[in-house]
Formats: structure tokens, sequence, C-alpha cells
């Protein structure tokens, strides 16, 4: 118990003095998980929005894979991730593998079922009178697309946090593509695990403690842009 | 309208964060150039010893020191595949095997610690009245005392492997936990049960006053933990950089390094993790053969 009040000062005193190391480690977390969500969307929000607006047979079967998608062990991602980026793997010769960018790609992963199926869900979720009264006022496709999605941000919003907070805190993925390097690609949720296997568990809890502040003040920053229109 | 200009500011801030990251991943992208992967064990990444050395590498040589921290098995496994250019292993059966297969060009001793046994303070299979390493696991397994295994193929487990054989045992039983962790979590496991284990002294150490299982037995030829770097076969992989491998085995046996490695630990836990051993210098003829505990 001692060790988590001892953490809490730690992480005080690691944020006022600046140490150099776990801001690094710390922007790196935010600028891999931030890349991989900003991919998520790019991806996941168009695929779950045409999912959402056709009708055909297979349709369940497509929701239902993604919704799969959705529990997808980051570990699972990792090694798959890992496999395609092994030197000897097809994507060997871009040399990814333990860089910020693997990291990305993997956490992408993780996350774009996530946004995907959310964004199914958002846009699923509109009175389908008000289609009806895009289709009668005779917008076209992506209009009446994008018209939906801003009616559905609240929900689509949501989907960014869930899809940031899936990546942000998740350590199977990291670890395997990234390698925990020092100064490469340590970030705050596999340098905790090293902490703890060193058994610095008050160390563990500062750099907890700095995630999970992280991690409040990007949702608050989702949840500001949520509330206004 | 004020909507949409706040999704795109939304948008532009997001980008501004991940385009440094990919333009910075590109600027990396040369595979070989500046770089060097070392497979290695849990047991030289959580003890801190490569972070304390890779800076010194790159100061030295000009080439990034990526450890990646995975068991002895598993080490092993990228060396054969090329995955990595380098290994710093302690699996010493293995590593023969991995050698006389063809995987490997060179093997050098960098240094050494030893194995613990450790267990329940009131030590119930009385192990620490043992001959040797084997007649301790002998003991457990016929108190049937609760024993916490890697389970992983590490060198640890391995080690762990060699013993029962030695001892001619087969462990089974409800006495018999393979946890399938790293060192440090099977050490907390271990004592959760207060069962006995096997761990290297140095991720023993670090656990500090965190755990409450001292060591019952150690000492003897049995629980040496030799480390050795393994230079791989570049025609195992078109990818291998064996010069930056060979110029970090370099860096690991010389006197310089020997000496940081004498050094490191000393400061946090009041002994070192480590004795440097540069191609065996430390098994000399002359060096008396550590004798079990009495």
């Amino acid at each position: 118990m001692s060790e988590i009040v001892q953490g809490i000062g730690e992480a005080w005193q690691l944020l006022i003095s600046g140490d150099p190391e776990v801001w690094s480690i710390a922007w790196l977390s935010l600028r891999v998980s931030l890349s991989a969500t900003l991919i998520a969307l790019l991806i996941g929000v168009p695929i779950g929005t045409v999912i959402a607006l056709h009708e055909h047979p297979g349709k369940t079967a497509v929701v239902g894979a993604v919704h799969a998608g959705m529990a997808l062990p980051p570990v699972v991602a990792g090694l798959v991730v890992s496999i395609l980026l092994w030197r000897s793997g097809p994507l060997g010769q871009w040399g990814l593998l333990y860089t910020p960018s693997a990291m990305v790609i993997a956490q992408a992963v993780i996350a774009t079922p996530i946004v995907t199926g959310l964004t199914y869900a958002a846009v699923s979720g509109l009175d389908p009178r008000y289609r009806l009264q895009l289709a009668a006022l005779g917008a076209s496709g992506p209009a009446t697309a994008w018209a939906l999605l801003r009616e559905a941000h609240v929900a689509l919003i949501a989907a960014v946090v869930a899809g940031f907070g899936a990546v942000i805190s998740e350590v199977g993925a990291a670890m395997m593509v990234g390698g925990n390097i020092k100064g490469q690609t340590r970030v705050l949720t596999t340098a905790t695990v090293l902490e703890v296997n060193r058994g610095h568990f008050a160390t563990a809890i500062a750099l907890s403690t700095i995630l999970l502040i992280l991690v409040y003040a990007v949702t608050l920053g989702l949840t500001i842009v949520q509330r206004r229109r | 309208m004020r909507g949409i200009t706040r999704r795109v500011a939304l948008v532009v801030m997001l980008a501004s964060v991940m385009v440094p990251t990919i333009a910075r991943a590109q600027d990396a992208t040369p595979v070989a150039a500046g770089e060097v992967i070392l497979a290695t064990t849990t047991s030289t990444a959580d003890s801190g010893l490569l972070d304390a050395l890779a800076p010194l590498f790159l100061a030295e040589t000009g080439l990034t020191l990526k450890p990646i921290a995975v068991g002895s098995g598993a080490a092993l496994e990228m060396g054969e595949k090329g995955e990595a250019d380098v290994l710093l292993v302690h699996s010493p059966a293995a590593e023969e095997e991995f050698m006389a297969n063809g995987f490997g060009t060179d093997r050098k001793t960098v240094m050494y610690n030893d194995f613990v046994i450790v267990g329940p303070e009131d030590d119930p299979a009385k192990i620490a009245d043992a001959p040797d390493a084997a007649a301790a696991m002998a003991a457990i397994a016929a108190a049937g005392s609760p024993f916490v295994s890697r389970g992983d193929d590490s060198g640890t487990h391995n080690l762990e492997k060699k013993l029962w054989k030695a001892a001619s045992i087969t462990p089974d039983g409800a006495w018999y936990v393979e946890s399938g962790s790293g060192m440090a979590d099977t050490l907390r496991i271990a004592n959760e049960q207060q069962a006995y284990t096997i761990s290297d002294r140095g991720t023993w150490l670090a656990q500090g006053d965190a755990i409450d299982l001292p060591i019952l037995f150690e000492g003897g030829k049995a629980l040496q933990n030799i480390y050795h770097v393994i230079l791989l076969n570049p025609e195992n992989g078109e990818r291998i950089n064996s010069e930056a491998g060979a110029a970090f085995m370099a860096f690991l046996l010389e006197p310089e390094t020997q000496q940081v490695i004498a050094e490191f630990g000393v400061e946090e836990f009041g002994q070192p993790l480590f004795t440097p051993c540069a191609e065996d210098s430390c098994f000399a003829p002359a060096t008396p053969e550590a004798t079990p505990a009495a």
C-alpha cells in the first residue's frame, strides 16, 4: 500500500522536476497512440459508415467480424505485425521492427476495428427518417454520409476515445513490436512493466500515474469537442 | 460551420503530432547502417545493464544498440531466423547445439553470475543441508513442497530441467507449478504461494523487500550462470549485419566494458550483479571451484 502513496509522490516529483527521460517516454506514448488513433479514424470511419448505410445479405457476418476485431487481443495484433515486419517477413526490407512506426502500425490494427464498430453503431443508431429526409432533398451519397456523421458526432467522439484508450493503455503489442528500447521505443506502459520487473514498484506507480494524467488530458480535450457543437 | 472548423482544427492538431513520427521513422529506415539488434535474455535487460551499456557502445562505435529482451530460447530462435545481429544468452546446452548447427560463427564468454534456490524461511524440505543442487531439488520433490517453475524454455528453465534430470526426477503433481512468466513475475508468484523457485541472483536481488524468500541453497558449479555472446552466421539471413554484431562482441569483451560490468549494481544493491569473464579469463585453472553452501 505504501508503494502507491510513495509512487504518486514520485510521479509529482518527476513531473515538476521535468525529468527528461520521463517526458520523452510520455511524449512518445502520446505520439504513437495519437498517430495510431488518427490512422484508425481515417480507415474506420468510412468503413463503419459504408457498412451501416448498405443493406446486403452478408451484413450480419461483416458486422460480426468487425465486432470480433474489437476483441482482438493486442498481443495477437503485435505478433502478426511482428511476423510481417520480421527481416525474413514480407515487409522485412522496410526495417521497421523495433521502431515507433511499427508500434503505430500495430496499434492502428488494434484501434481500427474499435473505431469501425462504434462508427457503425453510431450511424445505425440515427433516426432513419433523417436519412430519408436527406434523400428527399436530393443529397448525394458522400453528402449524405457527411451529414449523418455530423449528426452522430457525439457517438463518433466516443469511438475516438475508445480507440485511443485501447492503444495508449496496451502493453503486449508495444512490447513485441517496439522492444521497449530505452530512448527509442520505450513508452509509459512498457516502462511500467520494466520497473515492476526491476522491483521498483513506486516508480511503476509513478509512471502509471503520469499515464492516467495524460489520458485524462487527452480525453478531456475530446470531451470538450464532443460537448460543444 | 463552427463545428467543422473545430473538427478540422482537431485533425490538424493530430496530424502535427503524427507527421513527425512518420518522418522520423523514415529517417531511421536505412536498415543495417547505424544499429545493431541484440536478442538477449530478460535477466540482462531487467537488471538495467544493457541500458547502461548502450550509450557507451554508441559513443564508441556510433552504432545504436537495440536490445530485445526475450528468454534465451526465443533469443536463439531469433538468431536462427536471422532476426537479430548478435545474441547475449545464458543457456549453454542450447547454445552448443546452436553452434553445432552452424547458426553462429563465434561464441565467447562475457560474464557470469549464479543461480540461487530460494524458498520459504522455514525451509520445509530442508534443502539448506543438501550436498548439491540436484539433491536440493530432490529434497523439494520428496517433501512435495510447492515449487514454481518458469516453464518458458528460458535459460533458467533449462537449468532447472537439467537439475531435475541430474536428480532423476520427472517433476509432476500439484506441488509443481509452471508460471509461464519471466523471472520477476515467477519470484512474486513463488512469494505469494510461499513456494521454492530458482532465480538468477540479479533478479532476486532486484526484488529486495518486495519478496520474502531467502536464499536457501547456493554455490556449486551446477548453479553457475554463464553469459555468452554469439555472432550470427550471415548465411542464415540476408539482413544480418555481421559487422555491427562483431563490433558489439568486441565492445563487450574489451577491458573498459568488463570494468563497467564488474561495477554494475554495486551502487544499488551493495554488490555486483555480474562477474566479468571475457573469453573465460575468470575460469583459469587457478580459480577454486565454488563449494556448495553448508
